[in-house]
């Protein structure tokens, strides 16, 4: 029992609110530090819960204890795993308030409030979905930080395409998030319990799992795999990433679709785990397909793009792949593995985003071709950018690069090499994009595909095109790498992660070996990141075809940006959720 | 069949909402097909609810216990529901009318500039 928990999605609550009604009033710096404090004493305050109180901390809001094993209240349940990624939540909130820090063009002139104020609701949103135990607020959080990355992804309205992103992001999602209402609304049918352990008990004493469990396991997991942009679920991301503003997308992309994955593992933990939930061999086949199928998606989709962001977002993609691999395997190394990728890559794919915000304010472009050797003055970008490339691609010591070791070993050759080539295409793309747009290597890049996003002329983001970069938004991506490089160097990390990913997972009772470097996982990250710069150089050195077919060409067209087809894609994905869990269940 | 009969009216919305969200050529009737959906959520929510010969749960006239009432949990889920259905709505609308000054049509047809 701890009384300060709540306070970890108050505080952000309480510091939007205190923008919006004062941000009119007082000048820019104001707000933002304002926006920076707040931000900062929830990090300090998950940082506190997470290193100094035991595990697990548990309130129940307003007194309302169970009675009699029967509960009507709203419980916080953070143990160690929930607590960190309230604690990565916030630390990147701070990254990207620092990183907006009088840069950013906040279209409502006169409210210098309102840009903090969202991403401190954000924030809010994000800590209460990891922190809950209890499933309905599991829900009013998702569709909390749901309409707040709506409304920051459609930020700027003067945009076109931003706001046309947006729309896409909110209907799939919030569609995903009713479906997810309806799985709730079965389980409590069932148990009449909200709160998830209670269900997960209610479950057990009932024996083994009938059509209504199955249902109610498929809606949640349909509306917790569009929050993570599994495949055929994903097709928001790429287009909400593309357009949404730059320190936006480094919130989306390094931590909110991984809350999804977060989600996926807590409600299977604590409800589907036991007897009466969903039979082992049915989760571990189901998260592989999505898993193999997002992996292989979006490492296509990323090598085949121009447009850096959305060439991010397709990475993105394609890790989340591998993330719903590893938790597939129910292995408690493959767990400990992922929590430390999750990690890893929140880092680097945070600092990618920012990096790629720079070029966009500096040129007025995010287009490879565009920028074909137009910044070579731009040196520390570049570094950055070929080392958030190579730890993509999982050039050890990178905290991604231990993740994917950890993990590839739990995993057995086949899926080690899905890892290896995944890691490399999608390291590999971002390699080709810092030799050809830092270094100028290689003929310049012929313009003439139609079926795909270009990223010229877009509006910079500050409020006028920059001439040289402020100190802040460089700052920001190296000390995101530098948390990332860290994650895989500090042995305390590494085992506390670990232990931490024991704790939370279901049936996990002797504490494994920790996490660690091993020979062979050093070796597979050496070649995948080799592999990545050898695809990098062949792309960049190779003569331009001007061919009029491409065997992608059928995949790049299903991403049509059309609203209605991503609906029934959706709905295309639960049919293949639904069959997977059946039949595992029924055999 | 009429204990079940509440579970199928709600799926029954909720895929006529994905039904007409897939096949929307306003999107203005898209944004209200994904209302409709959430609809089902409320059907749903209340069905599970229900008990038989219930009254309302307000316990002003007579004391607890006395005579069944309807779960008032799931209605205090629904209300939750509503609120959140009420922002995403508003929401969504509100992109709409961006999108309609920016791309001077509602038709998603004629949304082309995201793709590949």
């Amino acid at each position: 029992m701890n009384h300060l928990l709540p306070l970890a999605v108050a505080t952000p609550l309480m510091g939007a609110a205190l923008l919006v009604a004062a941000g009119r009033f007082v000048p820019r710096v104001v707000a933002e530090a304002v926006g920076g404090a707040v931000a900062a004493a929830t990090a300090a305050l998950t940082l506190y819960l997470l290193l100094a109180v035991p595990s697990p901390v548990i309130e129940w809001v307003g007194g309302w204890t169970p009675h009699h094993g029967h509960s009507v209240g709203i419980v916080l349940h953070a143990d160690h795993l929930a607590l960190g990624m309230a604690a990565l939540v916030s630390l990147l909130v701070l990254a990207v308030l620092v990183y907006s820090w009088r840069y950013f063009d906040e279209p409502p002139r006169k409210h210098a409030g309102s840009f903090p104020a969202l991403v401190l609701l954000f924030q809010a949103g994000m800590c209460g979905f990891v922190l809950t135990g209890d499933l309905f607020n599991a829900f009013v959080f998702f569709e909390l930080m749901g309409v707040v990355a709506y409304a920051l992804t459609g930020y700027r309205v003067e945009a076109a395409k931003a706001v046309q992103g947006g729309l896409t992001f909110g209907v799939v999602n919030s569609l995903g998030a009713y479906a997810m209402l309806l799985g709730i609304g079965l389980l409590y049918s069932r148990t009449g319990e909200l709160a998830m352990r209670h269900i997960g008990a209610a479950l057990d004493a009932r024996g083994a799992p009938d059509a209504l469990v199955l249902a109610a396991f498929v809606l949640l997991l349909t509306g917790l795999l569009v929050k993570a942009a599994a495949v055929p679920f994903h097709f928001w991301l790429p287009d909400a990433h593309a357009v949404a503003p730059t320190p936006v997308c480094m919130l989306l992309s390094g931590v909110m679709v991984e809350l999804g994955v977060y989600g996926t593992a807590r409600v299977y933990w604590t409800i589907f785990a036991g007897p009466g939930g969903i039979p082992p061999e049915a989760v571990t086949r189901t998260l592989l397909t999505f898993g193999v199928l997002s992996a292989a998606v979006g490492a296509v989709m990323c090598w085949y793009q121009r447009h850096v962001k959305r060439l991010l977002a397709f990475s993105t993609v394609a890790h989340t792949g591998l993330f719903l691999i590893g938790l597939g395997l129910l292995k408690p190394e493959a767990t400990g593995g992922i929590a430390l990728y999750v990690l890893g890559h929140a880092g680097v794919k945070a600092a990618l985003f920012a990096c790629a915000g720079i070029l966009l304010d500096r040129y007025g472009s995010i287009d490879e071709y565009e920028l074909h050797g137009r910044a070579p003055e731009l040196r520390l970008t570049a570094v950055y950018f070929a080392a958030g490339g190579l730890a993509l691609a999982g050039l050890p010591p990178f905290g991604t690069a231990l993740g994917k070791a950890v993990t590839e070993e739990a995993a057995g050759p086949w899926l080690a090499a899905v890892f290896v080539l995944v890691s490399a295409v999608t390291g590999g793309a971002v390699l080709r994009v810092t030799a050809r747009v830092f270094g100028g290597f290689g003929p310049a890049p012929a313009d003439d595909a139609e079926c795909e996003t270009s990223g010229e002329r877009e509006q910079p983001e500050t409020e006028q095109q920059l001439t040289r970069v402020p100190d802040t938004m460089l700052a920001v991506p190296g000390a995101l790498l530098a948390g990332a490089l860290l994650v895989g160097v500090v042995p305390a990390v590494r085992s506390a992660v670990g232990s931490a990913a024991d704790e939370a997972a279901a049936g996990v009772t002797v504490i494994p070996v920790p996490p660690h470097w091993s020979a062979a996982g050093m070796l597979l990250g050496v070649l995948s990141a080799a592999l990545a710069a050898a695809l990098a150089l062949l792309a960049v050195r190779r003569p331009q075809h001007t061919r009029s077919r491409h065997w992608v060409d059928p995949l790049r067209l299903l991403h049509s940006g059309h609203i209605g087809d991503y609906v029934a894609w959706t709905v295309a994905g639960t049919a293949l959720l639904g069959a997977l869990a059946v039949s595992g269940v029924l055999r | 069949m009429m204990d079940v009969l509440p579970y199928l009216v709600a799926a029954w919305v909720f895929l006529v909402g994905c039904y007409g969200l897939a096949t929307s050529r306003n999107l203005i009737h898209g944004v209200g097909c994904l209302a409709v959906c959430q609809t089902a959520t409320y059907v749903l929510l209340l069905a599970v609810g229900y008990r038989k010969g219930g009254t309302s749960p307000v316990f002003a006239d007579f004391t607890p216990g006395a005579r069944p009432v309807v779960d008032p949990v799931v209605q205090a889920l629904a209300l939750t529901d509503v609120v959140v259905g009420a922002t995403v709505t508003a929401l969504l609308l509100a992109l709409v009318i961006q999108v309609a000054k920016r791309h001077h049509t509602l038709d998603p047809d004629e949304l082309s500039e995201l793709r590949g």
